[in-house]
């Protein structure tokens, strides 16, 4: 509580004896804003609760809402926020329907000549201003966590291992190549040739925009990987561009078979497997 | 050398998903000066190099993009920043396949083929600012 919370009390009282009237011009001014795509009965059960939580709240000035006296509010907009994010509400929408509260308390004070009472209510409209920051935080939080949890699904989906003979795997790699990605894609391959008991694997980076030193680093050391495994790897999809950056960054592949197209590398695996194809006259 | 209309754009970098956004931005730039693709190619890769380097050595900064023209022809320019522990032997980081960490050790030196104009600036204890443009053929 600040110096003033003797104070403060006449902002509370006015709070307490006028609940029923600021509510209802809250959940009006709401309402009408959202164009009634939020029922008012529904507004009305939520803002009660914010206002319960909120009145006995009044003296702070906002700065700091991290205190255990701020749990209920904090747990119940964050909950609010929520509940907007996935009915679609803008998180404008819902931050500015925290901020709406302001209109109907400032209306309130304009009657009472007392200059304490503006100072609190001042103080007051910088609380909701914190609390209205808050639901556009956790609103962020809640889209961040979505897109973690997508990106590691996105980790999963896009690294298949396929096997397309008897003995030859295929990796086909797309976009990006970070560590975490390569380490499962090694993970991944390792595990097939020992399942499938292949010997030939072609990792394929038709997809792969750019091969920096970082992504020859991880592609140098799956094939070693293999190779200790008794698999040989193919590298495929070798463009023109990343072959010439390839060459200007100084990579060495050693003696890693590379090809420039998918076909060629398994071509190239079928006849170490002792395989031949041999095109056949229709009939 | 005077720049291009667009004012210089900035990313910070202080994880993995910055050195893709930093190689996307760059690649934006690229495709906007209509390079050709072996040298967009090329600049993207630059930048992933560098973009890493500011990361993994530098602790962290940002970089800058932007377009260049010096009245004959425009290319793209990038610079990275950041305030770590600068390098102390330039000669030795710009060799091929010496790393102070775990890499390849051809990142700086790779990335210096890679493009036109090279510029380093580094001073121990203070950080280090790699500049380079990737003129328009």
């Amino acid at each position: 509580m600040t110096a003033d919370a003797g104070h403060a009390q006449r902002l509370t009282e006015l709070l307490r004896e006028n609940a029923e009237l600021l509510i209802d011009k809250w959940v009006g001014v709401v309402a009408a804003a959202l164009r009634g795509r939020s029922a008012r009965t529904e507004l009305e059960a939520d803002f009660r609760e914010f206002y319960a939580a909120l009145v006995p709240l009044v003296g702070h000035d906002g700065k700091n809402i991290s205190g255990p006296e701020f749990t209920e509010i904090r747990s119940l907009l964050e909950e609010y926020s929520r509940s907007r994010v996935r009915a679609g509400f803008t998180p404008s929408e819902t931050a500015s329907s925290v901020f709406s509260l302001k209109e109907p308390v400032f209306e309130l004070v304009e009657n009472d000549a007392s200059p304490e009472v503006f100072q609190q209510a001042l103080a007051f409209s910088r609380l909701l201003d914190a609390f209205g920051l808050l639901t556009f935080e956790s609103y962020s939080r809640a889209r961040e966590d979505i897109i973690r949890e997508q990106s590691e699904q996105l980790l999963e989906l896009t690294t298949p291992v396929v096997k397309i003979w008897e003995g030859v795997l295929a990796v086909p790699l797309v976009g990006t190549l970070d560590s975490a990605r390569t380490q499962v894609v090694m993970e991944k391959l390792l595990e097939m040739l020992v399942e499938t008991g292949s010997e030939h694997a072609i990792i394929d980076i038709t997809g792969v925009f750019a091969v920096d030193t970082q992504v020859a680093q991880h592609l140098l050391k799956t094939v070693v990987a293999a190779r200790l495994m008794g698999a040989e790897c193919i590298v495929s999809g070798i463009r023109p561009q990343i072959a010439q950056t390839i060459v200007a960054l100084g990579i060495e592949f050693g003696d890693i078979v590379t090809k420039a197209s998918l076909a060629d590398a398994l071509r190239h695996a079928l006849r170490r497997e002792g395989v031949e194809v041999v095109r056949r006259e229709v009939v | 050398m005077p720049t291009g209309a667009d004012g210089p754009e900035q990313v910070a970098i202080s994880g993995d998903d910055d050195v893709v956004r930093v190689r996307q931005l760059v690649r934006t730039y690229a495709q906007q000066t209509k390079l050709s693709l072996v040298d967009q190619t090329k600049l993207v890769t630059a930048a992933s190099e560098l973009a890493r380097n500011t990361l993994i050595y530098g602790g962290g900064g940002f970089a800058r993009v932007e377009e260049v023209s010096d009245g004959r022809r425009s290319g793209v320019r990038a610079s990275f920043h950041d305030e770590g522990p600068g390098i102390p032997d330039l000669t030795l980081a710009l060799a091929d396949g010496w790393s102070s960490g775990s890499g390849l050790g051809l990142g700086l030196s790779g990335a210096k083929r890679l493009v036109d104009q090279f510029d380093l600036d580094t001073e121990v204890g203070r950080g280090t600012v790699v500049t380079v443009v990737k003129w328009k053929r």
